[in-house]
């Protein structure tokens, strides 16, 4: 693979930036957003299940299109000047990332509910109130799912190729270098990418396993 | 401990129906501040669908639970279930949330989580994992949460039913502690004995059905019906 090819470190620094920063959104929203879903009462609730559940399967380059669309010069979006930026990306990941999230945590919460619920209800405390209480009581089952999602974001192609365009020093990430390169026949940095990738992911999911055996060592 | 303005708490005509099943019909009965009162009945008699109906965790499909009169629920109450249910935090965490999510804050909160730990016999074990603690310390652990939030009336359903006799009379020890300071006790129990140890009134179901409130002599001492002549023949040692 010879030593390492120029701008390898610039490429994988953004991927980390924008991954991390679609990851820690689509938490954000999606982690509180699963919550309510998982102890709510509400009509419609088990529509949106399946809504929530089905956006799993949208293409990624679906989404792509949409954020484009929305960003364009035309979009609703497009006086932001944003389109081909860091910020589109980001958009686009955390839109992908989001329904994985959230459908994901809200089966550890209900499940958590399930147990908790009786208890936090003679107690007195209220539904709402609850959501923080079960986000805290599965943080470490909920790791797992963050992970999936940085793990969703960081493996994107499709849609931050749309709204990134792939730009070199500006927009280029490892996924889109990755199949640029190849298309190019610069296989070295290509595989560069791939193998940096793929220690990003194994060393978060190490991290995680460890944690969540120490867990279960310390928790029970 | 709260004070005894929510007393009687009574069922009126509460009919309670789960999935279809009727779990409970036309219950009539008066719990006075201070009672000790043990709900006896066989599997299925409702026993657990009537505290968690007198509780809040069910509503009744009929009639109405009333306290001093009032409908509106108080928070001078509390719950323990037969399995413990422990927040994965440590056990004076369990004992301070519960205080906190009750409106109260800082030295009280911290002095009377202390306090009711010690009390249990758990102070030694206040910042251990309360998810590691034996049944028997989940089970106190549950009491003393309870018993913080200082209840006018304390619901226990089967506390003892999965501890075996140490753990189960340490447990009892401490709910007769719980009732010395105050508080009224409705349980539940499969345990003959320890319903004699415990109760001053005794409740006994049927069906759903209440066949007989009154007075713990009176109840182990007189036969009044055969659901009851059977339920005692087949429990009793």
């Amino acid at each position: 693979m010879g030593g390492w090819p120029q701008g390898l470190w610039g490429i994988v620094a953004l991927s980390l930036e924008v991954s991390l920063a679609a990851t820690f959104l689509a938490c954000a929203i999606g982690l509180p957003l699963a919550g309510l879903i998982a102890v709510g009462d509400f009509s419609g609730r088990r529509t949106l299940i399946v809504v929530l559940n089905s956006l799993l399967g949208v293409p990624s380059v679906v989404v792509g299109l949409c954020v484009y669309l929305l960003l364009s010069r035309a979009g609703p979006l497009g006086p932001l000047g944003i389109l081909f930026s860091a910020s589109a990306i980001v958009i686009a990941q955390t839109l992908l990332c989001l329904p994985l999230v959230t459908a994901l945590a809200r089966e550890f919460l209900e499940e958590s509910w399930g147990v908790l619920r009786e208890q936090l209800t003679s107690l007195g405390v209220s539904r709402a109130r609850a959501v923080p209480t079960l986000l805290w009581d599965t943080r470490f089952a909920l790791l797992t799912v963050v992970l999936a999602g940085f793990g969703r974001a960081v493996s994107e192609v499709g849609a931050v190729m749309i709204v990134g365009g792939n730009i070199d020093g500006v927009t280029r990430v490892m996924t889109t270098a990755i199949a640029l390169e190849t298309s190019k026949g610069d296989l070295p940095l290509a595989l560069w990418l791939g193998a940096i990738l793929l220690s990003i992911v194994l060393a978060l999911n190490a991290g995680a396993y460890g944690i969540r055996e120490w867990s279960r060592r310390r928790n029970g | 401990m709260a004070s005894a303005a929510i007393f009687p708490l009574e069922a009126r005509g509460v009919s309670v129906s789960l999935g279809g099943h009727a779990a409970l019909c036309d219950v009539d009965l008066a719990i006075d501040a201070r009672r000790r009162v043990v709900v006896l009945g066989a599997n299925g008699a409702g026993k657990s669908v009537l505290l968690r109906t007198l509780h809040g965790l069910i509503q009744p499909s009929a009639g109405s639970i009333l306290w001093a009169g009032s409908t509106e629920r108080p928070r001078a109450q509390a719950m323990v279930f037969q399995r413990p249910v422990m927040l994965r935090r440590s056990a004076l965490a369990n004992v301070r949330y519960a205080l906190a999510v009750n409106g109260i804050s800082g030295a009280e909160l911290e002095c009377r989580a202390r306090e009711v730990l010690a009390r249990v016999g758990l102070a030694k074990l206040a910042d251990r994992q309360a998810l590691v603690l034996s049944g028997g310390e989940q089970q106190r652990l549950a009491l003393a949460r309870a018993w913080a939030l200082e209840p006018a009336v304390l619901f226990l359903d089967e506390p003892t039913a999965s501890l075996d006799p140490a753990a189960a009379a340490e447990v009892e020890r401490v709910i007769l502690e719980i009732h010395e300071a105050g508080a009224a006790i409705v349980m539940t129990t499969h345990n003959l004995g320890q319903a004699k140890r415990i109760a001053d009134q005794i409740v006994f179901l049927h069906a759903g059905r209440v066949r007989e409130q009154t007075s713990a002599a009176d109840f182990f001492a007189k036969t009044s019906s055969p659901e009851k002549s059977r339920f005692l023949e087949a429990e009793l040692p």
